[in-house]
């Protein structure tokens, strides 16, 4: 490469936002993935195997996940313990669709009654079962369902000003009450064993390698979908409100908003995109249980957040898929040193890293001389506001 | 909800307008708020006069901040009334809508929003819908934007207008705020310490500011630098222990007897002249009457 | 205050009299071991007494008061005791599987070498010799000089009345100095009397036994009424029936208030226990505003640290509490101090920071307990003190552990209190958690303050964690199932304010345990959870909220 045609490439990357390099991006590795996974004999050291492909395709959940998550504490200050709760309805909405595709297949052969529900002698559907047979109204559920939690959590938390540590102990409590009731066999929803054991969506097998491919590619164009949508929210002037908001509440209320609404309206946005997350994720590991409800899962959502970078959209992607495959590699190799890793990580980054991985990125960017932001004429309005929207400030972590 | 007199409501993208036939924009009465039995406002009475410029004078703790609070719904006062112009009810509403029917405030400590710029400060104080979807679909108008530049003239932050608040000086914060205030286009101005932490010569444009702004808007002035006050005040209101002690024009409340004896009485011999900004002539320790404080509790 | 807690004391020490006295009566009871040797003759004759001779045989077995007189009774009665055909002595003598007998002398209770069938021969008995002994058993435990087992034998009777052991009884019931034993004899007597009675007797029977709450009687009652009601009644029938509903009333609506107060019982040990959990928490977050998300496995490490204690002191498993205690106090609060130095204070003002933190820590923590204990649960044993309960009446007992562990938190409670309130460690912590600037302008250490506030913290979490290994496995997950307990206690009480923290913990464990019968405890818990939330919205503050303008 001679020095012109570098310096255009260089030009270009710094023209470009993140929101280009991480829809690109996204584009690429699909098209790699799917491209190697079709094209490549197994035997080839090109090939991406089926399983490669499943893997991935949980990442981009959890980058889903994540994005959920970087919505509404870093920019909102809202620190959820409980979005699991969202994903978990959100997959339980896609499970029950999915057992309903079981139809005469399952073990007991009734056609109508999924499994479990034959082994607890009921002998119809529960009420909040109607519909789930099909496609759309699940589409539905996958929106509606966190959606009207996070609605009525939201008004119920916000509107009494519940804030800070307060709220994030409360979302824990929900996501734990919701655990204990799914755990009950009453519930319907498959008790401790919860659903699985699908056969197909929509009429392709779940066995079917190209299935599952299409499962990442359709996860792939809704992480693009998100990520667009909630580029769109923060650089909106509703993004600067809950921005504000999470800075200086009591601020935003005197110069005339109404803040509890916006923190309702971007909890359940957030709360919708996890729903999906959970969704997506659901067909492709194949099961659906109470233990996503877990505390614990919610919590590492925000690890995985707070490594990436929090106040960065891609900072979550970031932290989520590396996260997550860190611990794949973990617990492969050492499974008892993973709690250990993680643990350390939390610790770690909280008092070395506050700005996660994303809040290094730009000096090093600066570093190859790729950053948008090394020109000095601040005065130049556009300069200026990208540098804004950029990621130099590390956010203190909520409304204090 | 806003509702009017009558009890109907009045949607926020009615620009409320307040009825001021009697003159008078904001009627404050026999309002009284204790914190754990400590009086901080007590049966206090107080009118604003449409279009007026007052001045509110009192030792640290008279409840100048408080009767704010009150005014602008951060605290519910146990008894009394607070009406905007005779048909809008202020205890009614909340903060947010306090601010919407047009009451602006500028606080005691600057509060900004530092993770945003100066520019977006400005615009997300703008008079208009404050709806969600507005926010989120909305654009800046032109009419808009040169309204934004103008105020970023005003204040003197056109240089400024693309750092992040959280880089400003005290001062230019201070001045921020003016500015938001200003972009809310309030009927009435609650105005908290404006010109703590200025140089002489911010003050004096302070004070002119606060004077052009004075026959449009009402404002009401908190400060306990004399000269500033002296140099703007047309009225002026002593607070003491949480109700009007007197109101007059300066002179007058400085002549007031009573108004010496609380504030002279004890510790006269006190003098803070080292707080005079400079620019202005130091007098006779009577103007600084913040000196003696009679904080009690 | 202080007299509260003197109270308290003695409650405590009167407390551990009692569990003493248990131990001592068993004592003096095995200690007299010497045997009588009139009964050595007496018994002796036995193998050569024929069977119509035996009555008065036994009579004057029976009257010679020994340990060991009621022990040969008991074996003739089962009819175990034989002699060896080639000595006659006299042993208690077991079938075995293989068909032979296995042997143990009687009177020196040394075991013999198993034998064939052929070797010995049973002492026989008949019906009435048996119904004979049977009443003489009785009145040797009727007359025992142990009061408890008085009451055992009473008891005994109430369930299987005889006449013989009926009569002796009557004999007896002038004598008992007991009014316990003597209260349940009446009882026996009067359920007889209402059993067998003429109808004014039955009446009187009635009157009397309505303020008795043992299920006998009330069974006893409810069915002869309903066996009355189904018949024609005469007019003294019809009067008596009345009577017995109205007792039977009185009764149920006695044992109902017993149950409530044992449901209050329940609750207020199930309240102890999430106080201990949490007023650690109250002290980090509520004063020093410190989010510890390690605070479970600050209760964990206590009750391992329970477990470590009885490995090595094997033989003092009666004190491993009592040393349990402290060490758990420095081994948890040296820990916290540790947490707090390494990490916390880094994270001042950034709570939401300092959560995470501490949970990474809490992940590291339960991974190091898995890894050096391994994941499963361990047993620590639990103290005979701490086992047992005070039984107050039919109805109605109160478990010693769930005691112990009420009058331990709040002993631990208002000692935190005086802590807190009175010394000056209390006071440098309430200035440094108000005006940290202000309070090292004043030159109070607040960095110290700081280490030794959450090492207080931690500290009680792990005695905490003592008390709870007494109840419930001990395993590296022990802590996660109490944190979020803990912070809705903090929460629900008010933040920074220790009565509240008293007060939520003991109205969320009875409000759970009041709920546990009618929904489950899996729904009770849900019910509390979500109650909870709700009323967080309500009173964002807790119910005691802190005043003030920093507040907001
Ligand atoms: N939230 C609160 N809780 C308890 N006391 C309060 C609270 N707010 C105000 N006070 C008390 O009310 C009194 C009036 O306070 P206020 O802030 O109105 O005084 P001020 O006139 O503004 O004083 P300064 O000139 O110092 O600003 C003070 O004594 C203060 O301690
Ligand atoms: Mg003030």
């Amino acid at each position: 490469m001679n020095m012109k045609t570098t310096h255009t490439f260089v030009e270009i990357i710094r023209k470009m936002s993140h929101l280009h390099i991480v829809v690109g991006t996204l584009f690429v590795a699909t098209i790699y993935v799917s491209f190697c996974n079709l094209a490549f004999a197994e035997s080839s050291f090109l090939h991406v195997s089926d399983y490669t492909v499943s893997l991935f395709g949980k990442y981009l959940c959890y980058a889903l996940l994540a994005l959920a998550v970087d919505l509404v504490w870093g920019y909102c200050g809202i620190l959820s313990l409980g979005h699991g709760a969202f994903f978990g309805l959100g997959g339980y909405a896609m499970g029950m669709y999915l057992m309903r595709q079981i139809g005469d297949r399952g073990v007991y052969g009734n056609a109508e009654l999924p499994d479990f529900m034959v082994f607890l002698n009921w002998t119809e559907l529960p009420w909040y079962w109607a519909g789930s047979s099909s496609f759309l109204w699940m589409v539905l559920m996958v929106f509606v369902a966190p959606g009207i939690l996070a609605f009525v959590f939201g008004m119920l938390a916000f509107r009494s000003r519940v804030s800070g540590v307060y709220l994030s102990i409360m979302t824990q409590a929900m996501t734990y009450a919701l655990m204990l009731a799914f755990f009950r066999n009453e519930m319907g929803f498959g008790g401790n064993n919860g659903l699985t054991d699908f056969k197909e969506i929509a009429g392709f097998s779940l066995q079917d390698p190209h299935t599952k491919l299409g499962l990442f590619v359709v996860t792939a164009i809704a992480l693009a979908i998100a990520y667009w949508v909630s580029n769109y929210i923060v650089k909106s002037k509703l993004g600067a409100i809950i921005t504000a908001t999470r800075d200086a509440e009591s601020r935003v209320r005197f110069v005339g908003y109404k803040p509890e609404y916006y923190k309702v309206w971007i909890f359940v946005v957030s709360a919708m995109i996890a729903g999906v997350a959970g969704a997506l994720y659901v067909p492709q590991v194949g099961i659906i249980n109470p233990g996503e409800f877990s505390p614990l899962n919610s919590i590492e959502i925000v690890v995985w957040v707070a490594i990436g970078g929090r106040y960065t959209l891609y900072g979550a992607i970031i932290g989520a898929i590396l996260v997550s495959y860190a611990k794949t590699r973990f617990t492969a190799i050492m499974p008892e040193a993973w709690l250990f890793a993680l643990g350390g990580l939390f610790v770690l980054v909280t008092l070395l890293f506050p700005k996660g991985i994303a809040g290094a990125l730009p000096g090093v960017a600066r570093r190859f001389g790729l950053d948008a932001n090394t020109n000095d004429n601040k005065t130049n309005k556009n300069n200026a506001q990208s540098e804004e929207q950029g990621t130099l400030k590390a956010p203190r972590a909520g409304g204090q | 909800m806003i509702v009017d007199k009558a009890g109907t409501p009045i949607t926020a993208t009615d620009n409320v307008q307040p009825d001021t036939r009697h003159g008078v924009i904001l009627y404050v009465e026999d309002v009284s708020v204790s914190f754990d039995g400590f009086k901080a406002l007590n049966d206090l009475n107080l009118y604003i006069n449409d279009g007026e410029l007052r001045c509110l004078i009192g030792a640290n703790g008279a409840g100048k901040t408080t009767l704010m609070d009150v005014i602008t719904g951060k605290i519910r006062p146990d008894t009394g009334k607070v009406n905007f112009g005779q048909q809008v009810d202020l205890l009614q509403l909340d903060e947010s809508e306090i601010a919407r029917v047009g009451i602006g405030r500028k606080f005691q400590k600057p509060t900004v929003f530092e993770a945003l710029s100066v520019y977006k400060n400005i615009e997300l104080s703008l008079a208009g819908d404050k709806g969600i979807w507005t926010s989120l679909f909305g654009k800046l108008t032109g009419e808009q934007r040169d309204r934004i530049d103008e105020i970023l003239r005003t204040i003197g932050l056109t240089n400024e207008a693309f750092y992040m608040a959280e880089r400003l000086s005290h001062g230019q914060k201070q001045w921020l705020e003016i500015g938001m205030l200003l972009a809310a286009e309030p009927r009435v101005l609650l105005v908290d310490e404006p010109v703590a932490g200025m140089t002489g010569q911010e003050t004096e444009r302070t004070a002119e500011l606060l004077t052009s702004l004075a026959g449009e808007h009402s404002v009401v002035v908190v400060e306990h630098d004399m000269a500033f006050v002296r140099s703007i005040a047309r009225t002026v209101t002593v607070l003491h222990q949480g109700s009007v002690l007197a109101e007059g024009s300066m002179s007058e409340v400085q002549s007031n007897p009573e108004v010496i004896k609380v504030y002279l009485g004890e510790d006269s011999g006190e003098d803070s002249g080292d707080d005079n900004s400079e620019g202005y002539p130091s007098e006779s320790g009577e103007e600084y009457i913040e000196a003696s404080s009679s904080k009690e509790g | 205050m202080r007299r509260f807690i003197s109270v308290l004391f003695c409650c405590l020490v009167s407390w551990y009299a009692i569990a003493d006295d248990d131990v001592n009566t068993k004592d003096s009871t095995a200690a007299s071991s010497s045997i009588d040797s009139e009964l050595i003759e007496l018994v002796n004759q036995l193998p050569n007494t024929k069977l119509n001779k035996m009555q008065p045989l036994v009579e004057n077995i029976a009257a010679i008061k020994s340990h060991k007189t009621r022990e040969v009774l008991q074996i003739l009665l089962a009819g175990d005791l034989y002699y060896l055909k080639s000595d006659k002595t006299l042993v208690n003598a077991q079938k075995q599987n293989d068909g032979n007998y296995q042997l143990t002398n009687i009177l020196t209770d040394e075991a013999l070498a198993p034998v064939k069938k052929r070797a010995i021969r049973k002492i026989r008995s008949n019906n009435r010799l048996r119904s004979a002994i049977r009443s003489f058993i009785a009145k040797i435990d009727l007359t025992d000089d142990d009061k408890s087992t008085r009451y055992g034998a009473v008891e005994q009777l109430l369930e299987k009345p005889s006449q013989e052991t009926l009569d002796t009884m009557r004999s007896l019931l002038p004598l008992e100095k007991d009014a316990d034993v003597a209260n349940l004899m009446q009882t026996v007597l009067l359920i007889e009397q209402l059993k067998h009675g003429k109808i004014d007797e039955q009446l009187s029977a009635v009157a009397g036994l309505k303020s008795s709450l043992e299920p006998v009687v009330l069974n006893t009652l409810s069915a002869l009424s309903e066996e009355l009601s189904a018949s024609e009644k005469t007019q003294e029938q019809e009067q008596l029936l009345t009577a017995m509903s109205k007792a039977i009333a009185t009764i149920e609506s006695k044992r109902s208030n017993y149950k409530f107060i044992e449901n209050v019982f329940f609750g207020l040990s199930l309240g102890s226990v999430l106080l201990l959990a949490a007023i650690g928490l109250a002290i980090t977050f509520g004063v020093m505003g410190v989010i510890n998300m390690a605070h479970g496995e600050m209760i964990m490490l206590g009750a391992y640290t329970t477990y470590v204690v009885q490995l090595v002191f094997p033989n003092l498993i009666e004190y491993s509490l009592l040393i349990a205690v402290p060490a758990a106090f420095v081994v948890t609060g040296l820990v916290g101090i540790l947490i707090e130095r390494g990490v916390i204070r880094f994270l001042k003002g950034r709570p939401l920071e300092t959560l995470l933190a501490t949970f990474g820590i809490s992940l590291i923590l339960q991974q190091l307990v898995r890894t050096v204990f391994s994941p499963l649960n361990r047993q620590v044993q639990s103290p005979e003190w701490m086992t047992g309960s005070w039984q107050i009446n039919p109805v109605f007992s109160l478990t010693f552990n769930r005691l112990y562990i009420i009058l331990f938190a709040i002993m631990v409670f208002f000692t935190l209190l005086m802590i807190l309130k009175k010394s000056s460690l209390g006071l440098h912590v309430r200035a440094v958690s108000q005006n940290r600037e202000m309070a090292k302008a004043l030159s109070i250490k607040s960095d110290w303050v700081d280490a030794i506030t959450f090492g207080l913290g931690s500290g009680i979490a792990g005695i905490a964690g003592v008390v709870l290994s007494q109840l419930t496995n001990v395993g590296p997950n022990l802590g996660q199932a109490y944190i979020i307990d803990s912070f809705l206690v903090v929460v629900f009480g008010g933040v920074g304010n220790l009565w509240g923290t008293l007060v939520a913990a003991m109205s969320l464990g009875s409000i759970n345990k009041f709920l546990e019968p009618i929904t489950g405890s899996v729904l009770a818990n849900i019910i509390v959870l979500v109650g909870l939330v709700l009323f967080i919205q309500k009173r964002p503050k807790g119910l005691f909220p802190q005043k003030g303008r920093a507040v907001d």
